[in-house]
């Protein structure tokens, strides 16, 4: 049942911070169980929180492959689960002129001929893998009964070969946007994950983890200004990619301290809406922009 | 799956089953599978950790982020932080507030507020509600009070003292732009207080009534399931919020409807006189041919006090859903219609001011302040009956209370003659329909009326309601 890529929690916290990825409890506690009971992970959130850098990172530190499935509106069963290579099927018969059409038939519908996308690749083969489904919700409804089989039996049934089980489960990640609602009986068979934005805290340690060369309290500053802007009710609420982003624009910048200034000219990079812009800068008493 | 796991003992198993139950009677749906999980995600993470006894269970039992809302409040019953008091005895202080210091309680909610200390703050929570939060003497009559203590502690009054403890604090640093912040950091700081106390007094209830009673009572429900008409401002703040999502998840499930009907039928009429030329075979079937797909709407909204929460919210949903439609016209009236169309377009920056805009703007009322429906159908079937047509659905909210004047039902009748659909959504329970001053009986004889309490009924309604 598990994949047992993590002994407990502080592990996963622990190896997953070696790879630069800062686990909340709760994001810690949700990789291990989905470890432990051998379920799918289904992570949402808004964009720009890490959810598929976690399945990254959970790759990285397990030392797995990483299979990733990206979703997108008309994605099918040709491109998520496997398809059979018709050109090499051609060449085959047109090579075997004098064979019955028995022996060519039988032939023609062998692991030979199989092209394997991301859903089989997952389940076939020994090696360790991490399972990447991403953004799920992109895809049609029809993917989600696609999933469903793979996801709880961890199998694929391909009808020419019979049904083929994993030798050994990978341990799947799937992510959403909530742009559309996935099905109840997708969810059920997943662990569910919501990675919202970190405490202040948290998200320090995450700037100070990837913009090395910023001054301890200039990230603090930063990170206090985006609190305040996300408890504004914007249309688009800053995420951890833009405090990021606005931490390397400070230090290529080279600003020392948070001052009108500075906030005013580079407020473009956290906020994505000429709408926020102008109510962050009237709440945060800027001088019209 | 398997069997419980073995180490989780029946005293957890109870908890765990009775954390479920009370989910489901919030309406959030766990089926046995999940229960099974929750239990085997105790087996791995132990007890001894409760933050991550409470995400696990979580991660196990929850399919939604809006989930959280109910879920929290209720974990806090059943698997509660202590026992009693903070020395672990019940101690009841039957004149409560008199042994307790409440300058010396209030001083050190300062210290820990600017320090931001959490644990320190939950801490004092639970020593507040024991100080100042008991009330009565008797058996039966006696509990906590999260009220009582707020109201005695008054935390919000320490905003002033907290922020000088800082500024005093920090003088060396002079971080001038991030002091403009800091107001509404320590508010926030001082609303995080108030919620502990809030969930501490809940659970020195739950004591004494049983978890489960106070789960089923005391637990708000998320902000999808409000009934419109008791949700207060903080609600209606969230209800907005969830505006955008509703809209975006109907307009997935009316596209997907529309393309399904896109795939047209055969026209057999059609595909038969089409074979004439095969002699009689039908070679080339004939699809039918669709009408326009996208509907028209027109809502009519009253947007008197009582029902405005629900008229606001319907507003900005439809306007969410603008391209859906064709076209959509909106007319708001108290006792006078006008339409609002325009407003509803500028609204999108500022959905808080809507309500305030339309009252402001628009010719709502008359000569009075209370709704008049009579009135203003009327006065719709009077002036504005061209922007309904064959193509046009119509929905009209409110409550059906007339004040006690003419429903005047001819003008209701000749706008359902001229549209292809009326629908009636009204937000009181259908228990109340036709009690005191409401038409809606008389209104739901016309055209269909439906129950629409709360955002995931409307929801619904406007998903299933609506033509293809």
């Amino acid at each position: 049942m598990t994949t047992g890529y993590f002994t407990s929690v502080d592990d996963v916290a622990a190896r997953l911070a070696e790879t630069g990825y800062l686990a909340s409890p709760a994001v810690a506690t949700t990789v291990f169980l989905a470890d432990r009971l051998g379920k799918p992970l289904l992570v949402e959130g808004p964009a720009g929180v890490g959810k598929t850098e976690l399945a990254k990172a959970v790759a990285e530190v397990a030392d797995a492959r990483l299979v990733r499935l990206q979703c997108y509106e008309g994605v099918d069963e040709s491109r998520a689960l496997y398809e059979w290579n018709h050109a090499k099927q051609l060449l085959r018969i047109t090579a075997g002129r004098d064979e019955s059409w028995d022996e060519t038939r039988t032939d023609i519908f062998s692991e030979e001929f199989l092209l394997s996308r991301p859903l089989l690749t997952a389940i076939r083969g020994a090696q360790p893998k991490v399972l990447l489904i991403d953004e799920t919700d992109k895809a049609d409804v029809e993917v989600e009964g696609l999933l469903l089989e793979v996801l709880s039996d961890f199998q694929v049934t391909v009808p020419e070969l019979g049904t083929i089980s994993a030798e050994r489960r990978p341990f799947v990640v799937l992510t959403s946007n909530a742009s559309r609602e996935l099905s109840e009986a997708l969810r059920r068979r997943c662990l569910f994950l919501h990675i919202g934005f970190p405490d202040e805290e948290l998200e320090r340690r995450i700037v100070r983890l990837k913009v090395p060369g910023l001054d301890e309290a200039l990230a603090a500053s930063v990170v206090r200004v985006v609190g305040a802007l996300r408890a504004m009710d914007l249309r688009k609420a800053p995420s951890v990619a833009e405090t990021i982003d606005w931490a390397r624009t400070l230090l290529a910048l080279g600003a020392d301290t948070l001052d009108e200034t500075v906030v005013r000219d580079s407020l473009g990079v956290v906020l994505k809406h000429q709408d926020d812009v102008l109510k962050a800068s009237a709440k945060l008493d800027l001088d019209a922009v | 799956m398997t069997a419980r796991p073995d180490h989780v003992t029946d005293r957890v198993t109870d908890r765990v089953t009775g954390l479920v139950r009370a989910l489901r009677s919030h309406g959030i749906r766990i089926g046995t599978g999940e229960t099974v999980d929750a239990a085997a995600a105790l087996a791995a993470l132990g007890l001894d950790d409760r933050e991550r006894v409470r995400e696990g269970l979580a991660a196990a039992l929850l399919h939604q982020e809006s989930q959280r809302a109910v879920f929290d409040p209720v974990f806090e019953l059943y698997f509660p932080l202590g026992v009693g008091g903070p020395d672990g005895s019940d101690t009841h202080r039957k004149a409560a507030g008199r042994g307790a210091d409440r300058d010396g309680l209030r001083d050190r909610l300062a210290d820990a507020l600017a320090a931001d200390d959490q644990a320190l703050i939950g801490q004092l929570a639970v020593e507040a509600v024991d100080g100042f939060g008991g009330y009565g003497s008797s058996p039966g009559s006696d509990g906590w009070s999260s009220h009582q203590t707020l109201d005695r502690l008054a935390p919000e009054t320490l905003l002033a003292r907290v922020l000088a403890a800082i500024r005093a604090g920090s003088a060396a640093q002079g971080g001038e732009f991030t002091e403009r912040l800091e107001a509404d950091e320590i508010r926030r700081r001082i609303e995080g207080f108030r919620e502990r106390v809030r969930t501490e007094a809940r659970r020195r209830v739950a004591e004494r009534r049983g978890a489960e009673e106070i789960a089923r009572r005391a637990v708000a429900p998320s902000a999808e399931r409000v009934d419109f008409l008791l949700a207060g401002r903080a609600h209606l703040d969230e209800l907005r919020r969830a505006v955008h999502p509703l809209a975006r998840k109907l307009a997935t499930r009316l596209a997907a409807r529309r393309r399904r009907a896109a795939h047209g039928s055969i026209d057999l009429r059609r595909t038969l006189r089409g074979s004439l030329s095969t002699g009689g075979v039908p070679m080339r079937p004939v699809l039918r041919r669709r009408r326009p797909a996208r509907p028209e709407l027109v809502l009519l909204c009253d947007v008197s006090g009582s029902v405005a929460g629900f008229a606001n919210f319907t507003m900005l949903l439809v306007q969410a859903l603008h391209d859906q439609f064709s076209k959509v016209r909106v007319f708001a009236f108290v006792n006078r219609v006008d339409e609002v169309t325009g407003l509803l377009a500028h609204g999108v920056a500022d959905p808080a001011g809507l309500g305030g805009r339309i009252l402001g703007e628009a010719t709502v009322t008359g000569w009075h302040g209370s709704s008049d429906y009579g009135t203003a159908l009327g006065e719709f079937a009077e002036r504005y009956l061209d922007a309904v047509g064959p193509r046009s659905t119509v929905f009209i909210l409110g409550d059906a209370r007339t004040n006690m004047s003419d429903p005047n039902l001819p003008a209701l009748r000749q706008i359902s003659e001229r549209a292809r659909q009326v629908y009636w959504l009204n937000p009181e329970q259908r228990g109340q329909w036709s009690t005191g001053d409401s038409a809606a009986d008389a209104y739901a004889e016309l055209v269909e009326m439906r129950e629409c309490r709360n955002a995931v009924q409307l929801g619904g309604l406007i998903a299933r309601l609506l033509p293809v």
